[in-house]
């Protein structure tokens, strides 16, 4: 079976399209980031991300959030297959804008916490957490 | 309902009036992420705790929502205002529809 230069460039094409799809599939960080600041400019500091700077597991990675002022904070791991991991929102008696929990990460990547503060503006903080053992499985 | 699920969860058991406090909550739950596969090469479907709520007395402390990227078995540390005698209530929502709960009573003093 031969194949023209025009059918194995298309060829080539279709294969890569196929080898970039997979990651299409969940939204993007950027998506996930506007869906919980509504497309809000998002500035730096305010929010503190307390992660470890190597993780040997990825599938337990502890990280504290602290806030003061905030209503809720919502953590991104930018290189996950899906970016969005949890969002704290604090009710009236929660006597700090803190928490601290374990996650998971797929690979070495940037973890973005960003805040909702009180008066309707956004601040971010990111931690850059190199991982041994990715924590997605497959 | 996913099996042996059970919510742990340590308040202390008194506080002084207006005191803020550490609360700590484990709940076992395998939190199957839906990315990985099976022996056969099939995706395991996703099976997560997908919200976690606290209240006192009907008042909310701090409300949760989750996605797979919350490891096994998850945890949260929180600090709370306890501004008189009651109970917090610890309630987790399982994807499959299951609803875990737990009860802590604080006493002023």
């Amino acid at each position: 079976m031969d194949f023209s230069r025009r059918e194995t460039i298309a060829l080539g094409l279709g294969a890569v399209a196929l080898s970039v799809m997979p990651f299409r599939v969940a939204a993007s960080t950027e998506e996930v980031i506007a869906g919980f600041t509504g497309g809000a400019d998002v500035a730096d500091g305010g929010v503190t991300l307390t992660a470890p700077e190597i993780a040997e597991n990825g599938n337990t990675v502890p990280i504290t959030v602290a806030a003061p002022g905030a209503v809720a904070i919502m953590i991104v791991a930018t290189g996950n297959p899906e970016p969005a991991v949890v969002t704290f929102n604090f009710g009236e008696l929660a006597a700090s804008q803190s928490a601290a929990t374990r996650i998971r990460l797929a690979g070495t990547q940037d973890v973005v916490a960003i805040a909702k503060m009180a008066d309707g503006s956004f601040v971010r903080a990111t931690s850059v957490v190199k991982v041994t053992i990715g924590g997605c499985g497959g | 309902m996913a099996s042996g699920v059970k919510p742990r969860v340590k308040v202390p058991k008194s506080a002084a009036a207006g005191s803020a406090i550490t609360i700590k909550t484990l709940i076992s739950h395998k939190m199957e992420s839906g990315q990985r596969k099976d022996k056969e090469g099939n995706l395991i479907p996703r099976s997560i705790i997908n919200r976690f709520t606290c209240t006192f007395n009907g008042k909310s402390v701090i409300d949760i929502k989750m996605e797979p990227a919350i490891s096994t078995n998850p945890y949260f540390q929180f600090d709370a205002t306890v501004p008189e005698a009651g109970d917090f209530v610890f309630t987790w929502y399982d994807d499959d529809g299951s609803v875990y709960d737990a009860k802590k009573s604080v006493a002023i003093g």
